[in-house]
Parts: structure tokens; sequence; C-alpha cells
């Protein structure tokens, strides 16, 4: 029966004396579990930022015009009148101004620093950006039409980059998890080899023993994978309501209904692995012995 | 494979050796058989192989050459995950008991039963009865680390027969015990014989085996079956 060493009775299960919970296993596994719930929930904010980014620059340009201030109500009337144009966004002066000063400082102010001109637009699917250009053209021929896409690309990458690591270090931590299982498997073996062969001695098979130490070692991963992700939804949730921290690190991006699923389920995850992790384990060492 | 008129064999060893890594043979040429129902004595002085002799019994070794037969079955070479429904039909009593320290006295005899499935309403009655058998009713909850030698040694053997074994094998029983228990031990195991199970007895003890009336003996030397003198009173049939 797949799911038989759930159901070990009592007597069998004293077999191992009264050692639940204790030994490394637990706190390896919750520092596992807490370390996996931080960097899972910090690569889903991730993906969630690259996501609504993405999603909000795919269709949306600027129109920049050097010197262009004096044109910039004929290209906005332009924009506004081309097809597929859904909305057009001029920068004011003074925005531009503000935005200048953070490199230039009071210079910004200057009346004669030449401030540009700039035009957002966003458009809906199947717009001719290239008849828009020369619509642009006529009036200021001067004027560049950028996509933001290709201005935020680095960025995009970059966050893309962040969520695979992190992803990469969940696979990592899952992986060292399943790892300090094999040896607290072995170790088990180890510390109960006298009653592992009294009880071979009289007839009991590899997976009655299997079922013994896979239940003791799927309770023992059970509580540390739910006692560490608490703490980690501890630490999480005093981020997002202390700090702008997390706002800042994941550009305000908030997990999803399913993200959260996903990290709730995380622990359940750990357990199943380290229960699984932890038959073959025994079954193995047990096939060493006669 | 009994021979005509043989009575049916229990075990039957054929050209069985023995060594452990790359040591030299601990049993060698070990030709014979155990008749269903007999009661046997093996001797030998020590370092003779009387123990590994045992383990290839109740199989916790393997031949490294020769065959052996146990209930009709040629399990020299069988698998190792069929092994344990031979090994549910053997009782095994160790020299140092081999109990479990954590459990009681009623767990530890409970083990075979429960190893073969019984649920805990079917171990109770028999594992109650088995206690009171070896008098140790009233020390069901003890834990062996609190039980005497003589009794700890009771428990192993409840233990061993509480499933009715087809095969006991004990290995030196009464090396523990004062002589008067060593004598309790002994009709309890001819009571078992009677029964109808296989026992086989390793033990020094030369006033033992002229005690038990019908027991036949088996001599080892240097890890070979010797022509028994003195004692012996009915050979086993192949060699003597």
């Amino acid at each position: 029966m797949m799911f038989g060493w759930l159901f070990v009775p009592p007597a069998d299960r004293r077999l191992l004396g009264a050692s639940r919970f204790r030994g490394p296993t637990p706190w390896v596994i919750a520092i596992m579990s807490f370390s996996i719930l931080i960097i899972a929930a910090t690569g889903l904010a991730l993906a969630s930022t690259a996501g609504s980014l993405t999603q909000a620059i795919q269709s949306r340009y600027a129109v920049e015009v050097p010197n262009g201030r004096g044109n910039l109500d004929a290209i906005v009337a332009a924009l506004r009148s081309a097809p597929r144009v859904t909305s057009v966004e001029p920068v004011s002066e003074s925005d531009m101004r503000q935005t200048l000063e953070r490199w230039l400082g009071p210079a910004a102010d200057s009346a004669d620093l030449p401030v540009p001109a700039l035009v957002n637009f966003d458009t809906s699917p199947g717009a001719d950006v290239a008849s828009i250009e020369k619509r642009v053209a006529a009036i200021a021929p001067s004027a560049r039409v950028t996509a933001h896409g290709d201005r935020v690309a680095p960025l995009l990458r970059s966050i893309h980059a962040l969520q695979w690591l992190a992803f990469g270090l969940v696979l990592l931590l899952s992986a060292a998890a399943a790892a300090a299982v094999v040896l607290a498997a072995r170790g088990a073996l180890d510390t109960h080899r006298f009653t592992i062969e009294v009880m071979h001695g009289i007839g009991a098979t590899d997976l009655q023993l299997t079922h013994i130490f896979q239940r003791k070692i799927a309770l023992d991963a059970l509580v540390g994978s739910l006692a560490g992700a608490a703490a980690g939804a501890l630490v999480l949730i005093l981020l997002a309501s202390g700090a702008s921290f997390v706002g800042e690190l994941t550009g305000g991006a908030s997990l999803s209904a399913v993200d959260i699923l996903i990290l709730l389920l995380l622990p359940f995850a750990l357990t199943a692995l380290a229960t699984w992790v932890a038959r073959i384990a025994v079954l193995a060492a047990l096939r060493e012995t006669l | 494979m009994g021979r005509e008129g043989e009575l049916p064999a229990i075990a039957e060893f054929d050209s069985v050796g023995l060594r452990y890594g790359t040591g030299g043979e601990v049993l060698r040429d070990l030709d014979f058989r155990l008749n269903d129902s007999g009661f046997y004595f093996l001797t030998g002085p020590s370092g003779a192989g009387k123990t590994s002799l045992l383990k290839l019994l109740y199989l916790a070794q393997r031949p490294t050459r020769g065959r052996i037969r146990l209930f009709g079955e040629e399990l020299s070479e069988t698998a190792r995950e069929l092994l344990p429904p031979f090994r549910r039909r053997i009782g095994v009593v160790f020299q140092d008991f081999r109990l479990i320290r954590h459990l009681s006295a009623f767990d530890n005899v409970a083990l075979p039963l429960r190893v073969a499935g019984a649920s805990d309403e079917e171990v109770e009655a028999p594992v109650r009865e088995m206690l009171a058998w070896v008098g140790l009713a009233d020390r069901a909850s003890a834990r062996p680390p609190t039980l005497s030698g003589g009794e700890q040694q009771r428990v192993a053997i409840a233990r061993a027969v509480i499933n009715r074994p087809e095969l006991l094998v004990a290995d030196e029983p009464t090396g523990n015990v004062d002589t008067e228990m060593a004598h309790r031990l002994m009709h309890l195991f001819t009571a078992l014989n009677r029964l109808g199970t296989t026992v086989v007895v390793a033990t020094h003890d030369v006033g033992l085996i002229s005690a038990t009336a019908g027991a036949q003996l088996i001599r080892l030397e240097n890890g070979t079956l010797v022509d028994p003198t003195g004692v012996l009173r009915n050979p086993p049939p192949r060699w003597a």
C-alpha cells in the first residue's frame, strides 16, 4: 500500500523508542523550509513584478523631441488622431526638470537648459508604429519614437535572472534537505541496527522496517518544515507590513492567490520529498544486509 | 530429499562450507540432515563453528559453498526478499538473548506475531499465555534491563516459540542461568519438541545432553563434523 507507512500500528512505532522530534532532522528541515519559503516568496514576487512591468510597457511608447516644446501640442494632436492609439500623455516641463534634477542638481531649473518634449502614448494590438513615427516626423523631423520595452529590457532581464536564481536556490535547498534526510535515515538505521537485526531475524520484511523509519522521518520532516515555514511566513508578513523594503525590492508587486497557495504547499512538498527520500535511503541500506 | 525409510528432513546440508571475508573456512564439508520433529544437540569446543552453523540454520548467513535445503526448499542462493517467510518458521534463542531493551517483555514476546501481521487483539491472549508458561506472567510490562538473566532468557525463549516454529534453534541457552533454570528450560524445549518442533541446541553442557532422552548429537571440531563418542546415543543417520 502506497501510504501504508502512515498507518504503522502503535506497537511497531514503539520499536524505535521514544525518540520522536529529537535529533537534528527537524531542525535541519526547519532551517531549509524557512530559507526555501523566503527565497520562493522573493522569486514569485520578482516574477509578479516582471509580469506587471512587461504588461505595463509592452504597448507603451515615448516620443522625444529635442527642443520640441513648441511642437508639443501638434504632436499630441497627431498622436490622438492616429489609429489604435489608446492614450496620450504629455510629460509636463516641470516633471521633466524634476527628473533632470536628479542628475543635474539645481542647474536643471536653469532657463538656459534645453528641455526636450516628451509624450508617452499607449497603443492597442495591431497599431502601426511606423505610420505613427511618420506622422510625428512630419511635425518634428528630429523627433524619436522609442518603445518603453527597449529601455526597460535590461532591467527585465535582471529581474528574470534573479527570479531564476531564486528558483534555482529553492531546488538547491531542496536537494540539500534531501541529502540531510539521507544522512538522518542512515543515522537512524545505525542507531537502531540491533533492532533491525532482531526484526530481520524473526522474519520482518524490508518494507515493514522501512514503514517504521519512513513514518518517523516523515513526522520529523512535517514538524520541521511547518515550523520553518511558519517562521518564514512571519518574517514575510513583518517585512510587508512594517517596512517598504519588500515593496522596493519587488517593485511594489504583491503575491497573487496562486503564489500564496504555492507557498502554503511548500512545507508539504518538502515533507513529501523527505518521506520519499527516506524510503529510498532506508530500502537501499537494508538491501545491504541479508 | 529423504531416502526411502528415512524420516522427512527439515534441514539438509550438502557439502556446505562457510568463510567470512577472505579468511579461511570456518565450516567445511558439512553434510548432514535434521529430521522433522527431531531433537539435536550441537556440541564442540569453543571456536569449532557452532554459532556459524546455527547462523546458517536460521538464515542469518549464506554458505560460501554447498547447498542448504530448509523446509524442503533450496535456500542457499534464494533472493533475500524471499527469505522472511522462511525465517518466520524458525525460532531462535540467542546466547545474549537479543531482547529489544526499550520494549516491554510483552512487546518483545509479541514481535514475531506482529511481524506475521497479527493485530493487538490477536496478540494479547497468546502472549499472556506464553509469559505465564515461562513463569513471567507478572513481569509482562517489565523492560529487559530490569529483568534478571534467567528472566531475560525466558522472555527470549517465549519470543522464539510464540508462533510455534517448525524449527527452534538455541545457542547456548543455558549459558547464563543456574542449573535448576537450565533444566527448566530444557523441559520447555522437550515439551515443544513433543508438539512437533524440531529443536537444535548448541551447548557445552554434557550433563544437560545426558539428561535429555531421545536427543541426537552433532559434534563440530575445527569446522567439520566428527564422529561423536561417549555421549552419543542416537547419531544422525548420514554420518554416524
